[in-house]
């Protein structure tokens, strides 16, 4: 479905800053693969993510989606088969437009976006029961602005959006960390359900290596810019938080010190 | 009599630049751009209408005419902002200080053009029908405006125009979402220049000649309509609709406004400062009302827990 061949990044190439991102990433999805990515900060996840769906650039290498080679392809060329989610729930939607719009916009991925009315009658009917399925009581207020809504409120409807038509590939990047932990699990379980349902092919960065375990059938361990660990099936099933601790400090050669990843 | 026409041409002279001010609308508001190009665009548009009814060809298809090279100026700025990556402001100062020589061309060097020798729809049908100039203007302008509004209004409830207020708002969510946020910006542009030049064109056939500085300060008189509509017409529920018709009664309040300090006395060369002026305390005031209000609040709820 998704392989990535020697994919490399660098940053402020050149400079006394100079950081390697990304070193010669080698990875392959099957269809229905659903990745959880794990790593400390700096390790390259994000970036990992963002040289799949085209946010920058990347230095060299390849990368096939569904057969077909996206490495030079725009952003939004790319957007039209892989739904995307970021951390802030701001940059998923367009605050000042009612929820109804954004779900039409969302719609629309993909095809071409002429002068026929931006939402149909149908639709309105088919985005009441599919919002309503989130059990927020978001239905009511279709035509509310999403400005209005809570991050977490707004999260929700933009998982809604990325997955209405269904995309070739999903990137979640840590989209449930700016949520407080009741939402974020809310989020979460959503996420896990329409995966499932839909038989999506997924990535997921997250810091929470609970979650990592919990969800998915594929595990990824990054560390300064390369995959160091991956894991599947009954095995990662059967991985504890320690496991994953033992295996960091194996790679990098010294103790995790993420706070925030201790505590999760 | 004569007060009563003072004001009905003030009226006219909104509506005629009404279209400056939708203009400025999409682009200002819609797509978050400050496009300096409408200061040129506007002359622009008030040149080649002048140049085609001199030259025979009759006033509404001159007006067409003025609208495409309109849009050609948003192209060029569009170009400028989405491939060569110059900052907004930049592209439409660029295309703006250009478009100066290209209106100066297009009247065939000279720096302005009287019209009372052509046909300049205005006061052919004035003649014809016998009635003021000032109601015909009303009767075309007012046309225009609802047919412009009704256009925008719906334009803008498509598919397309619905990815366009996507790219306004958040552009990083529209390119995550397929959409060609360059290709909005560029279609915004021309859009809104093609409105501007719609404004200079008719214009200039309202007061029957063009000018190569008509269009100096546009864009602030556009920012003053806009403001004025917005703070008089407060919707509890926004309908879009309503906002275009808002930012047009702006801008024949503008006019009015102008209208009422020259009849005190004002001197013409002091109207740009007045409007520099009128702008300027119309961004600053929901400033400071807000923080105002906001210190007001902390004070009336901290004097409740108090007690």
């Amino acid at each position: 479905m998704l392989k990535l061949e020697n994919v490399s990044k660098t940053f402020n190439l050149g400079t006394v800053n100079e950081k390697k991102v990304l070193r010669e990433i080698c990875l392959e999805l099957d269809d229905g693969d659903f990745v959880t990515i794990i790593g400390g900060n700096g390790a390259g996840k994000s970036t990992l993510l963002n040289m799949i769906s085209g946010l920058f650039p990347m230095d060299s290498g390849i990368i096939t989606l569904d057969g077909e080679d996206i490495s030079l392809q725009p952003e939004y060329l790319r957007a039209q088969k892989i739904g995307r989610l970021f951390q802030d729930p701001m940059l998923g939607t367009a605050s000042d437009m009612q929820i109804i719009e954004n779900l039409a916009l969302a719609k629309r991925r993909g095809q071409k976006r002429g002068l026929r009315w931006g939402i149909t009658k149908e639709e309105k009917k088919q985005y009441y029961e599919t919002v309503k399925s989130l059990g927020l009581g978001l239905e009511d207020r279709l035509t509310t602005k999403v400005g209005l809504l809570s991050g977490g409120q707004r999260q929700a409807i933009t998982l809604l959006m990325a997955t209405l038509q269904k995309p070739k590939l999903l990137l979640l990047d840590e989209h449930t960390a700016a949520l407080d932990p009741a939402t974020s699990a809310k989020v979460l379980t959503l996420t896990n359900e329409i995966i499932n349902e839909q038989h999506l092919t997924a990535m997921m960065v997250t810091h929470n290596m609970q979650d990592a375990i919990d969800v998915g059938n594929r595990l990824i361990m990054m560390y300064e810019g390369r995959i160091i660990y991956d894991v599947r099936g009954e095995e990662k099933k059967n991985l504890k938080v320690a496991d994953l601790l033992k295996k960091f400090e194996e790679a990098s050669g010294h103790e995790f010190v993420n706070d925030r990843m201790l505590l999760s | 009599m004569g007060l009563f026409y003072t004001y009905l041409g003030a009226i006219d002279l909104g509506l005629i630049w009404g279209f400056l001010v939708l203009g400025v609308y999409i682009t200002f508001r819609l797509l978050n751009i400050a496009d300096m190009t409408v200061d040129g665009s506007f002359a622009t548009g008030g040149a080649v209408c002048a140049v085609c009814v001199l030259n025979g060809i009759h006033p509404l298809l001159a007006v067409l005419l003025a609208m495409a090279a309109g849009a050609l100026a948003g192209f060029v700025t569009g170009m400028l902002l989405t491939k060569c990556q110059i900052p907004a402001i930049l592209a439409g100062i660029l295309t703006q200080i250009g478009l100066y020589s290209i209106n100066l061309r297009i009247m065939g060097g000279r720096a302005n053009l009287p019209l009372t020798t052509a046909d300049t729809l205005f006061a052919t049908l004035a003649k014809n029908w016998g009635i003021s100039r000032y109601y015909v203007a009303l009767a075309i302008a007012l046309t225009f405006v609802i047919i412009v509004i009704a256009l925008l209004y719906w334009f803008f409830g498509t598919e397309m125009g619905s990815a366009f207020r996507a790219t306004g708002n958040n552009e990083q969510m529209a390119r995550s979402l397929g959409i060609n946020t360059d290709m909005m910006k560029l279609l915004g542009l021309m859009l809104a220049n093609a409105l501007v030049a719609l404004s200079g064109s008719l214009n200039t056939l309202y007061g029957q000649a063009s000018d190569v500085r008509a269009g100096t300060g546009a864009i602030v008189i556009a920012l003053a309509s806009i403001v004025i509509g917005e703070v008089i017409f407060r919707f509890k529920k926004s309908n879009f609709a309503l906002t275009l018709c808002s930012v047009i009664v702006g801008s024949m309040i503008y006019r009015c406004i102008v209208a009422l300090v020259l009849q005190i006395g004002l001197n013409t060369d002091d109207l740009k400062l007045l409007t520099a002026i009128i702008v300027g305390i119309a961004l600053t005031v929901p400033t400071i009302l807000s923080k105002r209000q906001q210190v007001a609040m902390y004070h009336k709820l901290t004097a409740k827990e108090d007690k």
